[in-house]
């Protein structure tokens, strides 16, 4: 092996927030969905043992007490992210014909994975799950406290609608996680990479 | 209260519905829990309920505190028009809509206690005479879905004022003619929105919604606004509630 200097592929930061993320995530989902089958929007409810916390008080302490674990991540996330540069680095250049063009090979399964770099569809993807993620602690905030934070609900429109974009935003953190994980299901070496961090595994003979 | 006298319509005593729900509650948190151990953590130790509990009553006491600081007393819900009102309004208890209790109206007395300087039993006609305002404010439920309703009553702070009560003491609590019983901070009592009502949609109260006076505090989630009130009181110490006391949280502004 050629004595190259391995860099993390994946910050302490980065994997640091991503576990707390998926716990958080987890917690939130499953008592948000406890929460909704008290007074569901749609035809459905969520299956019993999907759900956190028993009833629907249970279900709220837990969605209120994780809520700050995942506020607390999400903001450090954030500002570690645009400070340091990650997030331009990782995420950008990003234009609406690359994403195609990677959507295309990809659904012909033509897109070679890169360890190195995020493809367009990844790059929109994180993008799009961090906009999720923005919008759910908004709408959240909006639902939580409508009457204080009466200026959010406006631009919600409404107490009700809030509920809907909190219920559309969650659904598209949930379907990103599904993707995720049949992603990593696919590349199954991306995972050691999000816990220890990784380095070039690459043919690494070029510095 | 008016009722003491009359045979219960609900089939459970007080103190084994009590019993019984929080039994329920609390297998329900342990399952819930032992469930959302194996699903999120299975490797750690969720599986002790008191434990989780104690932490999950601790988070909801530390929101209490941060709901409190968000409170502003100035700051008003949205208010409607007519034509925005839900009609039908939702009926909305911890029992089913025939157990709402009969009250002797004619004898019906509102009972003051606590840290207040007058403590004589109010009539609905003396009631009635204090100063009224009106509101068409959404009334939103802990379980998510809101109504829009018409109310119209006392503001709470004139009735403090009324009975000469300690407006710097911590709480004002409520007991119903229902077994139900609730509780909210000064601030809140405060509030210029604040009301006991006596009407609703124009009219005198009627059961499903409250009758004879009911609170509507419109800064606050739909389980504190106590129906059938029989009692109010002045308090240092936090009188709960019935739901508070089983774990939905006790501040609960919105």
């Amino acid at each position: 092996m050629p004595a190259v200097r391995r860099r993390a592929f994946h910050a302490l930061p980065v994997r640091v927030c991503h576990w707390i993320n998926v716990l958080a995530m987890v917690g939130m989902v499953m008592s948000g969905w406890g929460i909704y089958n008290a007074s569901p929007l749609f035809n459905f409810t969520f299956p019993l043992p999907l759900t956190l916390g028993g009833w629907l008080g249970g279900n709220i302490a837990w969605h209120l007490a994780v809520m700050w674990a995942l506020a607390a991540n999400g903001l450090f996330y954030l500002i570690w992210g645009v400070v340091s540069g990650h997030f331009r680095q990782r995420f950008f250049p990003l234009s609406p014909r690359a994403v195609g063009r990677d959507l295309g090979l990809a659904l012909r399964f033509r897109l070679p994975h890169q360890l190195t770099e995020y493809n367009a569809v990844q790059k929109a993807m994180y993008l799009g799950v961090l906009l999720c993620g923005v919008l759910l602690v908004l709408s959240g905030l909006s639902i939580w406290k409508p009457v204080q934070f009466s200026g959010l609900v406006a631009l919600f429109g409404g107490f009700d609608f809030a509920r809907y974009v909190h219920f559309f935003a969650m659904s598209g953190v949930v379907a990103f996680v599904v993707i995720h994980v049949v992603m990593v299901l696919l590349v199954p070496k991306t995972l050691p990479r999000m816990i220890i961090g990784g380095g070039g595994e690459e043919p690494s003979n070029e510095r | 209260m008016s009722d003491k006298n009359k045979p219960s319509k609900i089939i459970l005593e007080p103190d084994q519905r009590k019993q019984l729900v929080n039994l329920e509650r609390r297998f329900l948190l342990r399952g819930g829990l032992t469930l959302g151990a194996v699903a999120m953590l299975s490797g750690c130790n969720l599986q002790d309920g008191d434990e989780v509990d104690r932490v999950l009553w601790a988070m909801s006491h530390w929101n209490d505190r941060v709901q409190a600081w968000l409170f502003r007393k100035d700051k008003l819900a949205q208010t409607y028009r007519e034509d925005q009102i839900t009609r039908p309004f939702r009926f909305n208890a911890f029992y089913p809509e025939y157990n709402v209790p009969d009250i002797d109206i004619p004898n019906y007395r509102l009972e003051v206690s606590g840290k207040v300087d007058k403590k004589a039993p109010w009539t609905l006609e003396q009631l009635q005479r204090l100063p009224q305002a009106g509101q068409i404010t959404r009334l939103i439920c802990i379980e998510g879905w809101s109504a829009i309703g018409q109310w119209r009553g006392i503001p709470l702070k004139t009735f403090l004022q009324h009975i000469g009560a300690d407006l710097t003491a911590k709480y004002v609590g409520f007991k119903c003619d229902d077994r139900y019983y609730s509780s909210i901070d000064m601030a809140t009592a405060l509030h210029p929105q604040t009301i006991l009502a006596l009407e609703f949609d124009h009219k005198p109260l009627p059961p499903d919604f409250g009758y004879p006076l009911r609170l509507r505090v419109p800064t606050k989630l739909g389980f504190k606004n106590a129906k059938h009130i029989a009692a109010l009181f002045v308090t240092d110490q936090n009188p709960g509630g019935y739901w508070e006391d089983q774990g939905y949280n006790d501040f609960s502004g919105i």
